[in-house]
């Protein structure tokens, strides 16, 4: 997690953004004096006691609530035996772990690739500042502001099978009403157009903000070489966006990784765990209950946190090849 | 809460009250044992004592002189474990059926002839070709599911521990069979108990399996309604389960705590206090003495006969194994009802996933 935010602040002071870099360190045979040293350590120190009680000790509870068999006895009172492996073998035995793996992988792609093109519609659409234009955006920013439970049971008092805002609607233009959130196959639908919605405002305020970085000479300059509107759009302003881009995509590939309230509000995961992903399993494994399971609901945040971990990698990955070219 | 008060000030100390959500409590009460925080006094629901017990959070009753003889045997069982017993009920609930007079007028239905499945279901149809809905009830994903699943399970004549079996599965088959043809709404498969009642609130439909703390709801709705108790496949009254929470007292590293807490305990579970509590929260006294007393709300006598025909969760000896048995209960109702699963199909499994995690019992 911790490579994660580093990088992400080293993407933003690449592209102009505001993180002071820290002291650079002597390499070698220093000739400073130690008083310079010292004062570049206390300078780390805050953020390295930070970091380690707010990511690395968490980091190694889960670790170790994962490798160890919990029961509620052992839980209470300690001295819970080594178990290795064995819970994550539990859950990727688990009938569940395919399903929730899928779902996962589904919504988050689907919700990315949805927020994003329309939140940068809506961006390049203010970016023209018509009247009420301030106004407007601000009113879009609305679904990022509320907070989630009241986000999640809107949606689901508008989603309700028979007495909800949707159904009444489609009944009217002659469509048979839909089962959103109690019918398996279109639960996931639901949580994915309802996190849609909740993530439009953040890809448009960092899209616009990005737009408004690239000067219009350049398109003043691309129209007189005889672009057309849309050739604009994709050889002049997407290009230029790339650094924002990165950033936004990141952002919001980790921030949906592990979403968890909508969902369960509006489901529960459910019904029979058609909605579970990785994140509302885990909590169903270790709160949800009746009887807690603590090592493998542990064990399946941990997979989740490797997921987003692989996910970063390969997005830097592909990040740097592109730079490079 | 001023119930609280005074007892503590007649105990000579000062109580502070913390209130969780029933999800909640149980991780929460795991949570504050670990750290050695855990409270004096634990009000918590009976299906979980069992789990806290194995814990070794609670106090067995024999460590702390709480007497519990007077206390009726089937509302006990929740907290019995290997023979000891854990904390003392404060009341006990039970689901009946609540029903809308007018609707069932209407459609001439007569509730007092409904005794076993098949009149049910006959008055449901009755119900819905007047046009009007059926029943509500809660099948959620998560332990009110299973509650409200129960009587019909157990008036089946089934057992948790196979829940496969004939009288199991046709227990699901007729909930399935309500579902499909529109005596429930389909919401029922996310509505709480409280949300389900807000439906039958809104005086749409002819049933709604509930609660008796839905009582002062029920006065309160705008049409004139009765109750009628669960009934069972063959005929007669279908055991319902019993909720209701038992006072606990958690371990302590300081001992000499317990003394004021059994003293507090003693004061809020007293015949007179507990009745001011079960007339309050709509319980039913957990005693012979606070049921007689309760006889004479003309309300109460159903809920007294359903209450006395109740049964413990985690009582059959099934103590900690009840929350994952529970768990592929309602997993497998929902999977019935959605169509996911046939209703044999969705208990096989649930018998199958029940067994692995309870170790073959």
């Amino acid at each position: 997690m911790s490579d994660l935010t580093g990088a992400a602040s080293q993407l933003s002071r690449r592209d102009g953004g505001g993180a002071a870099a820290p002291p650079p360190r002597e390499r070698g045979g220093s000739r400073k004096p130690a008083a310079s040293q010292v004062a570049a350590w206390a300078f780390l120190a805050p953020v390295t006691i930070y970091l380690l009680v707010f990511y690395a000790y968490p980091l190694y509870r889960s670790l170790d609530l994962s490798l160890r068999n919990y029961t509620v006895r052992s839980f209470v009172h300690g001295h819970a035996p080594f178990s290795g492996l064995k819970n994550y073998s539990i859950d990727l035995h688990d009938p569940t772990f395919t399903p929730a793996l899928l779902h996962t992988l589904i919504f988050t792609f689907a919700s990315i690739v949805f927020q994003f093109a329309i939140g940068l519609a809506l961006a390049v659409f203010f970016v023209q500042h018509f009247k009420l234009s301030a106004t407007l955006r601000a009113l879009f920013l609305v679904p990022w502001l509320l907070p989630l439970i009241v986000s999640a049971s809107t949606w689901s008092w508008m989603l309700n099978s028979d007495s909800g805002v949707v159904n009444s609607v489609l009944h009217h233009a002659g469509i048979a009403s839909v089962n959103w959130l109690t019918a398996p196959k279109w639960a996931l639908v639901s949580v994915i157009i309802a996190n849609i919605w909740i993530g439009i405002p953040f890809n448009l305020v960092l899209m616009y903000s990005g737009l408004q970085a690239i000067s219009p000479d350049i398109y003043e300059a691309a129209a007189l070489d005889g672009a057309n509107g849309w050739q604009r759009f994709w050889r002049v302003t997407f290009p230029l966006l790339r650094p924002v881009t990165a950033v936004t995509l990141l952002l919001g590939l980790v921030y949906t990784l592990k979403v968890f309230d909508i969902i369960w509000i509006m489901t529960r995961g459910g019904p029979a765990g058609a909605s579970t992903t990785f994140a509302t399993w885990s909590y169903q494994l270790s709160f949800g209950n009746l009887l807690p399971a603590f090592g493998p609901g542990a064990a399946a945040a941990n997979m989740l946190i490797v997921m987003t971990l692989i996910f970063g990698f390969v997005y830097f990955r592909i990040q740097r090849k592109q730079r490079e070219s | 809460m001023n119930l609280l008060s005074s007892c503590g000030a007649s105990a000579g100390v000062k109580i502070k009250r913390t209130g969780y959500d029933t999800t909640a409590l149980l991780s929460q009460t795991l949570l504050s044992a670990q750290q050695g925080n855990s409270p004096d006094v634990l009000i918590v629901d009976n299906p979980v004592v069992s789990t806290l017990a194995d814990a070794g959070v609670l106090a067995s009753n024999d460590q702390d002189n709480i007497d519990t003889s007077a206390v009726a045997p089937n509302l006990l069982a929740a907290g019995v474990l290997n023979g000891k017993t854990y904390g003392i009920p404060i009341g006990a609930n039970t689901l009946a059926l609540y029903y809308n007079k007018t609707i069932l007028s209407a459609a001439g239905v007569d509730p007092s002839t409904i005794k076993s499945w098949a009149d049910l279901t006959a008055a449901l149809a009755k119900v819905k070709a007047a046009g009007k809905g059926g029943i509500t009830l809660s099948a959620i994903g998560t332990e009110e599911g299973s509650f409200q699943f129960l009587p019909w399970f157990w008036g089946s004549g089934a057992n948790l521990t196979k829940l496969d079996s004939t009288q199991g599965t046709a227990a699901l088959q007729l909930w399935t069979t309500w579902f499909k043809d529109g005596y429930v709404p389909n919401a029922a498969i996310q509505d709480t108990q409280t949300t389900s009642w807000a439906e039958f609130a809104t005086g749409k439909y002819a049933f709604a399996e509930n609660g008796t703390w839905q009582l002062s709801n029920a006065d309160k709705a705008g049409f004139p309604y009765g109750i009628i108790p669960i009934p069972s496949m063959a005929g007669g009254v279908a055991p319902a389960p019993t909720g209701g929470e038992f006072v606990t007292i958690p371990l302590q590293k300081d001992t000499s705590r317990y003394a004021t807490t059994e003293k507090i305990v003693s004061c809020l579970t007293s015949s007179d206090n507990a009745f001011n509590t079960d007339t309050t929260l709509g319980y039913i006294g957990a005693t012979a003495a606070i049921q007689a007393k309760q006889a004479s709300n003309p309300e109460l006598p159903v809920w007294i006969t359903a209450v006395g025909a109740a049964k413990g969760r985690t009582s059959d000896n099934l103590g900690t194994n009840y929350p994952k048995i529970s768990q592929q209960l309602w997993t497998a109702v929902q999977n019935a009802l959605t169509g996911a699963k046939s209703a044999s199909a969705a208990m096989s499994a649930a018998q199958a996933a029940a067994a692995t995690a309870t170790g073959g019992k």
